[in-house]
């Protein structure tokens, strides 16, 4: 009992964390239909500008805060620089073209911080919480709480607001958005502004727990993918679900099965997922008007 | 016409002054992992070399003539190992190489090196590189064969006998696990249970969870290195097992107890003498030379010393004082020469090589660290 409990801490643990990287690739989607794949870089600045303004001697609150600044002026200048020439080319260019702004923001983040691991104090005491046995970092709730705030609000922007409409309008369809009078380029502008902003809050929340360096990004950003597409993307409550699924599956799978095959046992499970549901989880179905 | 002949003249100064470097200089190779995954070993190394062989021309070189150091950056890929030593063998002519970062790229240019006949000093850890011994073959770091021994020496010692391991996936973490179930049945070990984690994972309560519940495991190797052994610690601490928990010379550096924090205290682990400089005793002969070694590379870089920076220092002085042996750059002549190395004092330990140890290095190269409140303290 005590082990499945601890399971499923460690589960929710690591969860929380693709949970966080996964609801940033949600917004981006609604917008245009790009998947993002610079988006796990986004977590590498929040986490890596943090640290490195501490560093420096700048109170960790403070410093949080301009790295969500600068993420997001990093966002927005990848919007203005690299997709906004090229719009118009359709889906897949602009996903290669987050593939290089990933290769190239990773290689900045290089040469500009350092090439070491690095990590934040905890924001609430380092001292675990026992409960029947099982332990779990207070880090870890601070983590949880934040994807629920964040999806929340996601949420509330994407269905409650004539922006957040905006954007979904852009995304289904384009020239019809921009006949009813939607300014498309600001739309998409300000979907990477957002998916930035969450990633470097996902990046200085999960630093504490998952440590931080300038290549964090990449794994973060398949494990995130992978829980989006397995929660439907571009549903942010499929996000949430899906990063928790996929780190308790992750956790199950060390534990009962075996730490080697704990990767591939959470994948296996994806594919059948998808194979029965190829919209994921919470994935809507298209609707082709005629 | 004055004009013309004026600038023929500089010309053929400039090709004079060119000629003139070209000779008096003596190319020394080094392919190293100076970005990418590895960067945190070849960086400190690339720094080391090209402190120390500024510092050696500056005090007249090597049997009278300059070393010039040419460093590639293979970015952790061996194809691209492959590639620079080719380059290095033929386009650059070296006179040797010290080089290889990782075990994956120091195997992909061992060929070339054989048959160029051109000595190689590597910089990786796996024993593969040395065994079998190769004619123009040789490594300055501990193995990882070694760290296990040494760590189930310091086991038998406090009469524990039954361990668990955990080990990282990636290559270094699986490399030492295979060393460490290679060697327990000679020490006297037992291997109770097993558990893995990947490179990146950030969470590893389940895999502890279960060694947590194995009857009669006494204490816990964790071979790996980069993040995974700070997490592996954390999570360590986070569940309260209370057996003695060893790490690997993988994480001997400052970083491991930074990321770790507390959790650190009370880990064991083996790791070479510069990392405890200070604190070595006066009569021990490694003293002087790891002390000089760090100050000269925290002053000139301003960053921690590491053990990583201090196997090319090893490597280059085995090469410098095997040159200046054999009085000449030949290439046959210096490999004999690397070879009868003796009692060569260097970072990583005392070296005596021999024609079937290209390593030369014994147990007594490392010492057994305990971690007590944030610092190192050697474990008597």
């Amino acid at each position: 009992m005590t082990e499945l409990l601890q399971f499923t801490f460690s589960g929710l643990t690591v969860g929380a964390v693709y949970a966080l990287v996964a609801l940033g690739f949600t917004l981006i989607y609604n917008s245009c239909d790009v998947i993002n794949f610079a988006q796990g870089e986004f977590v590498m600045l929040g986490g890596m500008t943090t640290v490195f303004l501490g560093l420096a001697g700048v109170p960790l609150p403070l410093a949080a805060c301009f790295a969500v600044v600068l993420t997001v002026a990093v966002g927005l200048a990848l919007h203005r620089f690299a997709i906004e020439p090229a719009r118009g080319s359709g889906a897949v260019v602009l996903i290669i073209i987050t593939i290089g702004a990933s290769i190239f923001l990773r290689g900045a983040a290089q040469v500009i911080f350092d090439k070491r691991f690095h990590t934040l104090p905890p924001f609430v005491g380092g001292d675990a919480i026992r409960i029947a046995g099982a332990a779990i970092l207070p880090q870890s709730l601070v983590v949880l709480a934040g994807a629920v705030i964040i999806l929340v609000l996601l949420w509330a922007f994407i269905e409650r607001t004539l922006i957040g409409k905006a954007m979904v309008a852009t995304a289904a369809n384009e020239i019809a958005a921009r006949l009813v009078g939607i300014d498309t380029r600001a739309a998409v502008g300000l979907s990477f502004a957002i998916a930035a902003a969450i990633g470097a809050v996902a990046g200085i929340l999960i630093t504490p727990i998952a440590l931080t360096s300038y290549d964090v990004g990449t794994v973060l950003a398949l494990k995130g993918f992978a829980a989006a597409m397995l929660g439907g993307i571009g549903s942010a409550v499929g996000a949430v679900i899906g990063g928790l699924v996929l780190g308790l599956l992750e956790a199950f799978a060390a534990g009962y099965v075996s730490s080697q095959y704990k990767d591939a046992v959470a994948f296996l499970v994806i594919l059948i997922v998808l194979l029965a549901m190829p919209r994921g989880l919470f994935g809507r179905a298209p609707v082709e008007r005629v | 016409m004055p004009a013309y002949a004026n600038i023929g003249a500089v010309i053929a100064v400039l090709l004079a002054i060119g000629a003139g470097q070209a000779c008096a200089q003596v190319k020394l190779g080094a392919v190293l992992s100076v970005t990418g995954p590895a960067s945190f070993l070849g960086d400190p190394e690339k720094k080391t070399l090209e402190m120390y062989v500024d510092d050696i021309n500056a005090k007249g070189g090597v049997n009278g003539q300059k070393l010039q150091l040419v460093v590639y950056d293979d970015g952790a890929d061996a194809n691209a190992a492959r590639t620079f030593a080719t380059r290095l063998v033929e386009e650059d002519k070296v006179v040797a190489m010290v080089g290889g970062t990782t075990t994956g790229a120091t195997l992909a240019m061992m060929p070339v090196f054989e048959e160029a006949q051109i000595p190689l000093i590597s910089l990786a850890g796996a024993v593969q590189i040395i065994e079998p011994v190769r004619k123009w073959v040789f490594k300055t770091p501990h193995t990882d064969r070694m760290a296990c021994q040494k760590i189930f020496a310091d086991l038998k010692q406090r009469n524990l006998t039954t361990i668990a391991l955990i080990s990282g996936t990636d290559a270094f973490g699986k490399s030492m696990r295979d060393q460490c179930v290679a060697v327990a049945p000679q020490a006297g070990i037992s291997i109770a249970h097993e558990e893995s984690y990947g490179p990146r994972d950030s969470d590893m309560t389940p895999q502890l969870t279960n060694i947590k519940g194995k009857a009669g495991v006494q204490a816990v190797v964790n071979p790996g290195f980069g993040q995974g052994p700070a997490i592996v610690t954390r999570n360590y601490r986070q569940l309260g097992i209370a057996l003695p928990l060893y790490q690997s010379h993988g994480v001997a550096s400052k970083q491991f107890i930074e990321l770790a924090g507390p959790a650190a205290d009370g880990v064991r682990l083996p790791a070479a003498a510069l990392l405890v400089a200070e604190k070595l005793a006066d009569n021990d002969a490694q003293k002087p030379v790891v002390v000089a070694y760090t100050q000269t590379y925290q002053q000139k870089t301003g960053q921690p010393v590491s053990t990583f920076g201090g196997h090319a220092y090893d490597g280059l002085m085995i090469f410098v004082e095997a040159a200046k042996r054999a009085g000449s750059f030949d290439g046959a002549k210096v490999r004999d020469e690397i070879e009868k190395t003796k009692n060569f004092v260097g970072t990583g330990g005392i070296v005596n090589m021999s024609p079937n140890d290209h390593l030369g290095l014994d147990l007594s190269a490392f010492r057994m660290l305990e971690i007590k409140a944030g610092g190192w303290t050697l474990v008597q």
